[in-house]
């Protein structure tokens, strides 16, 4: 565990550089007015983290209401109201967002050799629109909640609940339209602001990650967006488009629904497997194994995503001839989540591993991210989904892939760029401890709930049969130490950027663009363009730099 | 400044294909009860007038023509052809909006606005209708009728959401009057000027197909 790849410059005469897109102007309005990427990017980090901490503690007053059997710590509305703003919250104000408009924000432009993403202002209107949804979320929380759970099912949204769906509503559709802003921007980023040499085939895998999970964004949002809309109308004036009453059929709305909540599941993997490229090619100081085969990946899974939305609906009514269908297309994703499982893992073969924070968040990815990846197979087979869905089993499972995968992700992204973002390093020790706390507290938390899953233990209720006791108290005993392990990164993190240990360019010895301006960069990114005249991942172009230059300053000295 | 431009255009494409899929939502449902309910559709679309409705499609095609030739005017720098383009679709699409208006308030009266007070009667007793005998309607099974709601649940949902799509649109084309006579969009800085064309062209589309969706279901050969 003593080899490390870390190279930082002399820690006693380094400097942070002067002039640096943090320190270029000073003042509030100087941020909220930005059009730089890396600004919005910090604004996002911020929003997202605040959001984060909402859902967390929402999700730690599900786990001890859960604690025992009874529903005793409050009662069952205000449980359903809990875990419906708990979802909400994550998946529209954190998951959705989370790498995306942060790291990806931050992280395009650099790869791409240019100065900015193609519509800045865009960008900005982004931000904002996302900050509005995340107070009209606030508002109904104050304002007494909202008990459909996050899926907005009806009939119950439109006619039997009196709670405020229509601020939710709202408030998705709001966030909705800035997830499909920054979607947009980066698709025309990609197509257009490529720096000269910067080929589709010489993108860094975490672009291409980003380029699907944007087609995702453009194309399903719109779809939940129009949903939406007419969950409103229906219960503002009673138009009949999902009531059976009248002739409608609510399961129209289930369908419409899930072709964006589905693929918005990817929406918020893809970008994660993007960091995980990055991140074992980096610390396996190896090119990512079948490059070509991962890029095509994330693209496959982005399409082959629109086409199984009816999975979630097996039990619903569907026709047995759909759910036929759906379940062999479902499996089809679980193949290019294994090419890319299993390109990691054959560039981790006869790597020069090191094993620095990000990649142990990244060796935590790959285990959960597969456990929770092949419980999907289970549940994407309509025989044993009929048994597991609506238990447990389907909570640990897409925990496991959301938490477990893109939480681990996101993370092991932070703790990557976090040099790069603000010039210092976190500190080493006490952030490879919280990596492996988050771990163990992440199998103590959800591995039971599999067991529960499989025993019979319903979701969405307050009070279960006594002899599921013992289980839950341990999964919330792991939600606990889970709960440390998220709050020490913030310490540390926050701690570190004032008394970090000084960057330099590319402590981790990357290849990307990013990796060779200072940091934090300079607003405009690029002194000059840079030209692309190698494929990512060449580590032996970087060797090659690095002689260049000693030779340089040799010769400099000798001079 | 090229790259720009080339940049916003594609954007708009972008953002104009999540509009398709937005709308293509209400389609899929329109599709689906269609099918499900073809006589209470049918009889729906019997007491929408298609006169207006052709009139509205005329007003909309010779809107997309005068934004069209706005956006000639703006490449070919003719500050006053521009600004006269823009008052002209300006003006186009307000009246779009009237008649609409004219439509909506035909429906509320007959109370065929889903929701409170939808009355069957036009359907269950054509005969008590002047649309529905001048269509020759026969008198649809009271469970039938009852569907026509679903028909007027998305003739409202579609034409609604196209409208509201039209007064953004008239929106953005007063400020562009205001702009256009300040000069802004002739000095070769015409990217806002064409998105907005792609943007009113998509939203005349849209209503070419709701308008036959809609007011032709039963007239065909």
């Amino acid at each position: 565990m003593s080899a490390t790849i870390v190279s930082l410059p002399d820690q006693s005469t380094a400097r942070i550089p002067k002039v640096n897109f943090l320190t270029k102007e000073n003042g509030l309005l100087s941020w909220l007015l930005t059009g730089d990427h890396k600004r919005i990017a910090i604004l996002y980090l911020i929003s997202i983290t605040f959001f984060f901490f909402i859902g967390g503690a929402l999700a730690g007053l599900i786990r001890l209401e859960l604690l025992a059997p009874q529903s005793d710590l409050m009662a069952t509305d205000t449980y359903n109201k809990v875990f419906t703003m708990h979802g909400v919250v994550m998946i529209f104000l954190f998951l959705v967002p989370s790498v995306p408009a942060t790291l990806g924000n931050f992280l395009i432009p650099l790869m791409l050799g240019a100065k900015d993403l193609a519509l800045p202002k865009v960008n900005l209107l982004s931000w904002y629109l996302y900050v509005v949804g995340g107070i009209l979320v606030l508002v109904t929380m104050i304002t007494g909640g909202v008990d459909t759970g996050w899926t907005f099912t009806t009939p119950l949204s439109t006619h039997y609940v009196n709670t405020n769906v229509l601020t939710t509503g709202l408030a998705v559709f709001v966030a909705g339209f800035s997830s499909i802003f920054t979607g947009l921007n980066f698709i025309v980023t990609i197509h257009k602001m490529r720096c000269p040499g910067m080929t589709w085939f010489r993108m860094p895998l975490f672009v291409w990650a980003h380029y699907a999970a944007s087609i995702l964004m453009v194309l399903g949002t719109p779809v939940l967006a129009i949903a939406i809309v007419l969950v409103a109308l229906e219960r503002t004036i009673g138009i009949g488009v999902f009531d059976p009453a009248k002739g409608g059929d609510p399961l129209l709305f289930q369908h419409l629904f899930w072709f964006y909540s589905h693929p918005a599941v990817y929406i918020m993997i893809l970008p994660g497997m993007g960091v995980i490229s990055e991140v074992i090619s980096t610390f396996s100081r190896k090119r990512v194994f079948g490059y070509t085969a991962v890029a095509f990946s994330s693209v496959a899974i982005a399409v082959f995503g629109f086409f199984v939305w009816a999975h979630h609906m097996f039990i619903m009514g569907v026709s047995n001839y759909a759910v036929l269908v759906f379940s062999l297309l479902t499996m089809l994703v679980a193949v290019p989540s294994a090419i890319k499982i299993f390109n990691w893992t054959f560039t981790l073969y006869k790597g020069s591993i090191t094993f620095e924070t990000p990649m142990l968040y990244a060796f935590g990815f790959m285990g959960l991210f597969t456990i929770g990846g092949l419980t999907g197979v289970f549940l994407g087979t309509s025989g044993t989904d009929i048994h597991l869905t609506e238990t447990y089993f389907i909570v640990a499972h897409f925990h496991f892939v959301m938490v477990g995968g893109m939480l681990m992700a996101f993370l092991s992204g932070i703790h990557f760029w976090w040099p790069k973002i603000t010039g210092r390093m976190y500190p080493e020790k006490i952030s490879q401890l919280a990596a492996v706390v988050t771990f163990i507290g992440f199998n103590f938390t959800f591995f039971p709930q599999f067991i529960l899953g499989t025993l019979g233990m319903p979701r969405r209720y307050a009070a279960y049969p006594p002899e599921f006791q013992i289980l839950n108290v341990f999964s919330t005993a792991g939600a606990t130490i889970l709960g440390v392990g998220y709050l020490l990164p913030v310490l540390y993190l926050t701690w570190s950027l004032r008394y970090g240990e000084i960057a330099g360019n590319n402590p981790w010895q990357a290849t990307g663009l990013e990796w060779q301006i200072q940091s934090p960069p300079l607003t405009e990114n690029f002194t000059e363009i840079p030209i692309m005249d190698h494929e990512a991942y060449d580590y032996e172009w970087l060797e090659n730099q690095n002689l260049a230059r000693q030779k340089a300053k040799e010769v400099a000295s000798v001079g | 400044m090229e790259q720009q431009a080339d940049a916003a255009g594609f954007a708009m494409w972008l953002f104009l294909l999540t509009e398709v899929m937005f709308f293509g939502g209400l389609f899929t449902a329109y599709l689906i009860y269609r099918n499900w309910y073809y006589p209470a559709f049918v009889a729906g679309s019997h007491q929408l007038d298609v006169r207006w409705g052709t009139l509205n499609t005329l007003v909309l095609i010779i809107s997309s023509f005068t934004m069209a030739m706005g956006v000639w005017c703006a490449e070919t720098r003719r500050r006053s052809g521009l600004v006269l383009c823009l008052i002209l679709t300006f003006i186009l699409g307000l009246g779009f909006l009237g008649i609409k208006t004219v439509e909506y308030s035909e429906k509320i009266e007959k109370h065929h606005v889903p929701g409170l007070h939808y009355s069957l009667q036009s359907f269950t007793h054509p005969e008590t209708d002047a649309a529905a005998v001048k269509a020759g309607d026969k008198p649809l099974p009271p469970d039938m009728a009852r569907h026509t709601e679903i028909y007027f649940s998305l003739y409202f949902a579609m034409t609604g959401m196209h409208a509201l799509h039209m007064i953004i649109g008239i929106g953005i084309l007063g400020f562009m009057i205001f702009r256009a006579r300040a000069g802004a969009y002739t000095t070769g800085h015409v990217t806002f000027v064409e998105n907005f064309g792609l943007y009113w062209h998509f939203v005349d589309i849209i209503w070419i197909y709701l308008f036959a969706l809609l007011y032709l279901i039963s007239r065909h050969a």
